[in-house]
């Protein structure tokens, strides 16, 4: 028998520097600012694209093979899970609320993540930061996908998810996720790389995956957990690439420092008002708790972000300054969430509740500043009106803010007891903001934010009614009208949990399950 | 210093990468949550491929470890032999 003698491999470093700078050629009859028309205006100065690097050295021949067999492990869960009815496995049927809520406003984000980086990966003069925007742009996709693939097996069998990307793009809450993709998509590439790659990816993303991730397990819904984990194994190359883009800029020039910090602050608050929804999902909607949005915060960001803005410091970057106001909110963000979504269940495409005693203890407990004293009551009161048959469902549509679009629902950063308002006179127009930070994002780019489709204007404006709708006809319903928009039925896919028909199914479905009828 | 960490996903293939990790980093820190464990690491964290080798009898390729990881914190850097996560401050 030969012997096989094994060929001299190139290492790592030469390999990677071979498949990302050895494939770059100078043009010589275009010009670089013809081909890569979007690098300047931004006011961003790179003298030396070669200094960029992927820690990881990740080169597309690997790539392809370890995606491969991430894609392979998933299905072959999925397929289990479909075949062994894993969605009667789950803790409670609330929590398939949680996968309505995941469905509309976080996997049509993964579809619009690929076309940024795709964007971005194609403004970009250098060969290391364009090979790592294409993967990064093949695995947004590949989010987007999976995602759909794992939640469709619900879909088949509870409402709210049968068309959500129509959803996303129409529904009163899904444009707070939307707007935010939409407005960093519409930034120049630096400003997209420090949105989403690092503020989103490297500062938040703990926050949407891992709760979201370890509620499914602590809630036996295996599928969503599969998808999580073999989507947040690509987010930790995301991370890297977020973190190495920021040093990699401000490395190139000082003259950088003053406009990354001015991106920082602007897109962590954007994000975190965003996360508004994780809150709520984590404090309310799983029915088997994880952790509190409050201790999720402090570690993943409080911890683990101010362990990041340490290590920038030697760069003249510091932590975003919208983290004061944040601290403060920590006691009250998800509380003030939910208690907007009981109140508008019925135009919402997910069902809601009241905790009930075991969990407003929990809560108590989780938040003893501030629950006892300013959400247990109104939840009680609630409680006590819907038993006596008086349930409110509010069909009066709230202001919204200009730039995060979420209604003008927060109270003072330190008083609990009034609710934030602030605004700007811009061109003859008055417009309205949650914060001093929505408000100072919009005066820095007025002309961007009046731009902004807010649902409720464009309801008002008669533009959210199908077509051929008449709303100057007697006795005419806007909600009913709009419901109908959004492809929602009245009565199915909203309202409270206890009257819906998801809860009804699942106890029948669980108890065939388990007995032989 | 400030800590950095390495969270895999709870299965065969990464016990013993975690057993390699815990020999080459005594100052390391295991938090085992559901489906997921986070390691976590004062300062500097790194991961060794011979260590793997040899638990695992077989040669290791590090690049494997992208199947599994769920996220980290830290500066990153990786050659054929080690990955390293460190913060400089």
């Amino acid at each position: 028998m030969d012997m096989q003698v094994a060929k001299k491999k190139l290492g790592l470093k030469e390999r990677y520097a071979v498949m990302t700078r050895g494939l770059d050629w100078t043009p010589s009859y275009q010009k670089m600012e013809d081909i890569y028309p979007y690098i300047a205006y931004e006011g961003i100065k790179i003298h030396d694209w070669d200094k960029w690097e992927d820690p990881f050295r990740l080169t597309m021949d690997a790539y392809w093979k370890y995606q491969a067999e991430k894609e392979r492990k998933l299905y072959a869960i999925i397929d289990a899970f479909n075949q062994n009815n894993g969605h009667l496995n789950v803790t409670d049927a609330r929590y398939i609320n949680t996968v309505k809520l995941f469905i509309s406003g976080i996997s049509p984000l993964e579809y619009v993540a690929h076309r940024g980086f795709a964007h971005a990966g194609r403004a970009f003069p250098g060969p290391g930061p364009r090979v790592a925007c294409l993967m990064q742009s093949l695995d947004e996709i590949r989010h987007a996908q999976t995602q759909v693939h794992s939640i469709s097996n619900y879909n088949k069998y509870y409402n709210g998810m049968h068309d959500f990307h129509h959803a996303h793009d129409r529904v009163w809450f899904l444009s707070v996720p939307k707007s935010f993709f939409d407005d960093a998509i519409t930034a120049g590439p630096f400003e997209f790389m420090v949105s989403i790659g690092f503020s989103f990816e490297y500062v938040l993303t703990n926050l949407l995956f891992v709760p979201f991730v370890s509620g499914a397990a602590y809630n036996g819904d295996m599928g969503t957990m599969t998808f999580g984990f073999s989507a947040q194994s690509d987010e930790a190359r995301h991370m890297t690439l977020g973190l190495e883009v920021i040093k990699f800029i401000l490395e190139q020039d000082p003259a950088n420092v003053p406009i990354v910090q001015r991106w920082i602050d602007k897109w962590t608050w954007r994000g975190y008002r965003v996360l508004t929804l994780v809150a709520m999902m984590m404090d309310y909607m799983l029915p088997k708790r994880t952790m509190s949005w409050k201790e999720a915060w402090e570690v993943y960001f409080e911890e683990n972000g101010g362990a990041l803005f340490k290590d920038l410091a030697r760069y003249g970057i510091k932590m975003p300054k919208c983290a004061e106001q944040i601290a403060l909110e920590k006691d009250h963000l998800s509380h003030q969430a939910w208690s907007t979504f009981y109140n508008y269940a019925a135009a919402a495409n997910f069902h809601t509740w009241m905790p009930d005693e075991d969990e407003m203890a929990w809560l108590a407990a989780k938040y003893p500043n501030s629950f006892d004293k300013h959400y247990r009551p109104r939840y009680e009161f609630w409680r006590e009106q819907a038993a006596k048959g008086n349930r409110f469902y509010n069909k009066t549509l709230p202001m919204l803010c200009q730039t995060c679009q979420i209604p003008m629902i927060f109270t003072e950063p330190g008083d609990a007891t009034k609710i934030c308002y602030r605004e700007v006179d811009y061109k003859g127009d008055k417009y309205h903001f949650c914060s001093d930070h929505c408000k100072e994002i919009f005066e820095h780019e007025p002309e961007k934010y009046v731009q902004a489709w807010l649902p409720v204007h464009q309801i008002y404006q008669g533009n959210c009614f199908p077509e051929g709708t008449d709303p100057t006809v007697e006795g005419f319903d806007p909600l009913a009208a709009v419901l109908k928009y959004y492809n929602l039925e009245h009565g199915r896919d909203n309202l409270d949990f206890d009257i819906s028909e998801d809860k009804k199914n699942f106890a029948e479905w669980r108890g065939q399950a388990t007995k032989n009828i | 210093m400030s800590t950095v960490f390495l969270a895999l996903q709870t299965n065969e293939e990464t016990r013993p990468i975690i057993e390699a990790i815990l020999q080459d980093n005594p100052n390391a820190v295991v938090d085992e949550q559901p489906a997921m464990v986070k390691i976590n690491a004062d300062g500097r964290l790194v991961v060794r491929r011979e260590t793997i080798e040899e638990i695992i009898g077989r040669e290791y390729d590090l690049q494997e470890m992208q199947v599994n990881m769920i996220t980290m914190s830290g500066n990153l850097d990786q050659t054929d032999d080690e990955i390293t996560l460190f913060w400089k401050s």
